[in-house]
């Protein structure tokens, strides 16, 4: 136990050296050292959660009635565009979505098997199930029906929720600079973090709108009284104007939609008011400037969310792919939607279900007094394992501040981050971190107390001590992974600092500490142990 | 140089002559917990509840009444003011509001605009908000993880011991655990997520006492098949004794050096962990070893099955 070859002294003195290495730039940051520490030395630095950095977190939901509904619009896009380049081209009519299904009829009985052959194209198979993504059946005979299926439902989900993530991170940090954790969290959430941001409602305002931009053409067949009434023709909708202030009957078919943007930024008209500018792609470019061309003095609505932002009159084509889009926004109402719409639409609607924000000088005081508490408490139990140990407890205080170092110089390398309940952590894993040295102290003790020689008894101390220690430790193991598995941001930061402390103090107990003493055995001879 | 010696060498306490003592007053205390826990109840925090929670310090000590007024005059809903670690900082408790999202925002920001009004020099610190069907899902996974904590815990300790060690170490978290409840029903601090992260913890080290004691027992019992199980277990919680005061009352003085200087935040966390040492030290001695007795373990619990069953073996 005692015969520590010259190779292990070095692994350990290596990787307790590592260890402290990792932990100096966390301890040195904010101070005049921080800029003389040489740049090719580690740099990383603990990273603080947000209770102690303060800032905003939000946990966000899909909205399963708008995922199923937006696939539903997508898939009623797909059906049509297809069916009228279908050659001979395939009328349909009668399309609704009530019920959570797709429903139409083909104007001609003899072309359903074609149109039924059309879509089957649409549809794809999930995963190795052997099942589409959706059920195309045919009613009436004349009818045609298509039902998403639920391994199909949830597909489009994850791939939703994938692309929601992104969207999430561009409207938030559009520059790709700041500091932000924006993470898929189980089936249908997304967990944001913005750090140093205390008003959250800017930043759900941004999450807060789909931004799905359509432009229809309105529908002036329509009958204003039957509009009131919700009702509007075949082939048209009726839709809410934005400002609440009635509503407008628009064709059901989209003439371009804001998939086709590559640009969109806050402007202002030749009046001053607030717009949005924004810049379609080639084949979006292509399409606008067709239908407005065809449609020279006509209106056609601008439409936001289900929601008509306006309905201008096209005066002429508008052939450069560049348009403006009004409805009484202000400067910042503008950007955010030109921010949004530049991120893309979210593939569903996000509901926020937790909020948390906490403000920077509670985290400072936080910070302030943890590291006060911890210093102190440090040496409240370093003068506890003097008075109790004598030279042994100098091995075990040297022991516990490596040990503390090394769960900062860990913390720093993994960067998982510091949180409030972490300190508390921290200070729990000092107090118990010399455990193990206790154990093995304790049996020394009492092993020279049933007659064994000096190197006997510390020999047979370490041997007999390891067992409990092991047990002991995997206890806690246990719980502080049952803590990680189940807990959220602040808890999770406390159990990763107990297993690190778990894991550091064992290390420096049996290895640190007992090198330490197999030295000063090796050199002194002793033949008297104060213990 | 004298070294302290907090326990002398070669104690002889006879621990297990009280245990039936000890016993009686274990379950009393967490009769008394429990239903302490049923009558008055938790102060749940908007994690477990849902709702809306603002922090905020105020510059000087102010009229919590008339916050109070000022609060339920906005309109927000039954407000629920409590003070939360200093004289000048207090948590402002608001119901989850009807309207859905848009109104919980109203109802935080116009708290918010009030606040920075009426006191000059007061800052909001936090503002949480919690949906209901989170508050649920965190309480269901707060319970479920302190069940699985104590569960897993003991099965380990029943594959590393035996049978008899595993259902000690699952009553003694029982007990440790209850009493914990039972002070929060008594005290009306707020239980909140970090509290649970307090409970792991107290499960996690109030068996780290238990584990050692119980890893002498199984030592003496090889060595000495022939002892009783009584001075058995006396002898093994004598010679753990030192070991057990030294480390309970390290970790102790760490706690209450981050409780008297620690943040105010994680005042709850630290008093409960605080505690839970304390009971888990009694506990260990006091449940986990006469658990054995009751339990039945006998002197030859841990010889091989094969050397059990040979005539004349060292038992016979």
């Amino acid at each position: 136990m005692l015969d520590f070859p010259r190779w292990k002294i070095w692994a350990v003195s290596l990787t307790v050296a590592a260890g402290i290495l990792f932990a100096i730039p966390s301890l040195i940051a904010g101070t005049a050292l921080a800029e003389r520490w040489p740049a090719w030395l580690p740099s990383a630095k603990i990273s603080l959660g947000l209770d102690l950095s303060g800032g905003s977190q939000l946990l966000l939901e899909a909205d399963s009635a708008d995922a199923s509904k937006q696939r539903l619009a997508a898939m009623e896009d797909s059906v049509t565009t297809e069916l009228r380049r279908a050659q001979p081209r395939i009328e349909v009519g009668d399309i609704s979505t009530t019920g959570g299904r797709l429903t139409f009829m083909v104007r001609d009985p003899t072309k359903v098997d074609a149109a039924v052959e059309k879509l089957r194209t649409l549809t794809q198979p999930v995963g190795l199930t052997g099942n589409r993504d959706w059920e195309v059946t045919v009613v009436d005979s004349t009818r045609i029906m298509l039902t998403p299926t639920p391994s199909g439902s949830a597909r489009a989900l994850k791939d939703a929720m994938t692309v929601a993530r992104d969207v999430v991170r561009r409207r938030i940090d559009p520059q790709g600079t700041k500091e932000v954790t924006v993470i898929n969290q189980g089936l249908r959430r997304i967990l944001v973090q913005v750090p140093g941001v205390e008003d959250p409602e800017a930043l759900k305002r941004l999450i807060g709108q789909t931004a799905r931009l359509e432009f229809k053409l309105v529908d002036l067949t329509a009958d204003p009284q039957q509009v009131l009434e919700g009702r509007a023709p075949a082939g048209s909708q009726v839709l809410p104007l934005a400002d609440g202030t009635g509503a407008m009957a628009v064709r059901r078919r989209v003439m371009v939609s804001g998939d086709q943007l590559v640009d969109a930024r806050q402007d202002f008209d030749q009046d001053g008011q607030p717009v949005v500018s924004i810049k379609f792609n080639t084949s979006g470019a292509r399409r606008f400037g067709r239908v407005t061309q065809e449609n020279v003095n006509k209106p056609f609505a601008i439409i936001l969310d289900e929601k008509i932002l306006s309905a201008p009159n096209i005066n002429e084509p508008i052939l450069g792919g560049q348009a403006q889009i009004s409805g009484n926004f202000t400067v910042e109402t503008a950007n955010q939607l030109a921010i949004s719409l530049a991120s893309g639409k979210l593939p569903v609607k996000l509901n926020v279900i937790e909020e948390r924000t906490v403000g920077p000088e509670l985290g400072k005081d936080s910070i302030q007094k943890g590291t006060i508490a911890s210093i102190v408490a440090t040496l409240a139990v370093i003068l506890f394992m003097l008075v109790t140990y004598g030279r042994f407890g100098v091995y075990a205080t040297a022991g516990l501040v490596v040990n503390a170092l090394m769960i900062l110089g860990i913390l720093a390398i993994f960067g998982s981050a510091l949180t409030l309940p972490g300190i508390a952590g921290f200070v729990l894993t000092i107090g118990a971190a010399v455990d193990a040295n206790v154990l093995i102290n304790e049996r020394i003790r009492e092993e020279q107390r049933r007659g064994r020689k000096i190197l006997d008894a510390i020999e047979t101390g370490y041997k007999e001590a390891s067992t409990a220690i092991f047990d002991a430790n995997i206890t806690n193991v246990i719980a502080a992974a049952l803590m990680y598995y189940f807990g959220s941001g602040p808890i999770q930061g406390f159990a990763v600092v107990l297993m690190i402390g778990i894991v550091t103090s064992v290390f420096t107990a049996v290895n640190f500490s007992r090198m330490l003493v197999a030295i000063w055995i090796k050199r002194k001879r002793p033949r008297v142990l104060h213990i | 140089m004298k070294l302290l010696k907090l326990v002398p060498d070669n104690t002889n306490l006879d621990f297990m002559a009280w245990r039936n003592v000890a016993l009686i007053l274990s379950i009393i205390a967490t009769v008394a917990s429990l239903t302490m826990v049923g009558v008055l109840g938790l102060n749940l925090g908007v994690d477990f509840v849902g709702g809306q929670m603002i922090r905020t310090t105020f510059a000087q000590p102010i009229d919590v009444d008339q916050l109070r007024s000022r609060v339920s005059s906005l309109g927000v809903g039954d407000a629920a003011i409590q003070e939360s670690g200093g004289p000048t900082t207090y948590q402002i408790r608001l119901p989850k509001p009807e309207g859905g999202e848009a109104a919980a925002n109203r109802a935080a920001s116009r708290v918010r605009g009030m606040i920075e009004q009426s006191y000059a020099g007061a800052r909001v610190d936090a503002v949480e908000t919690v949906s209901g069907k989170v508050s649920e899902e965190l309480a269901l996974d707060g319970a479920l993880a302190i069940t699985l904590a104590m569960l897993g815990i003991a099965v380990y300790i029943w594959f590393r011991f035996e049978w008899q060690f595993g259902v000690g170490a699952l009553v003694t978290l029982f007990h440790d655990v209850s009493m914990i409840f039972g002070f929060f029903a008594v005290t009306q601090l707020q239980v909140d997520l970090n509290i649970v992260a307090a409970f792991l913890a107290i499960v996690g080290y109030s068996l780290n006492d238990t584990v050692v004691i119980y890893d002498r027992i199984r030592e003496n019992l090889r060595k000495f098949r022939k002892m009783g199980i009584i001075p058995l277990l006396n002898l093994a919680l004598n010679e753990t004794l030192s070991r057990t005061i030294v480390t309970s009352l390290s970790i102790m003085l760490a706690l209450t050096m981050l409780l008297i200087f620690g943040p105010d935040v994680i005042f709850g966390l630290t008093l409960a962990i605080l505690l839970g040492t304390f009971i888990g030290t009694y506990s260990s001695i006091y449940i986990s070893a006469p658990m054995l007795i009751w339990l039945g373990l006998k002197p030859d619990s841990f010889l091989q099955v094969d050397e059990r069953n040979v005539p004349g073996g060292q038992e016979a």
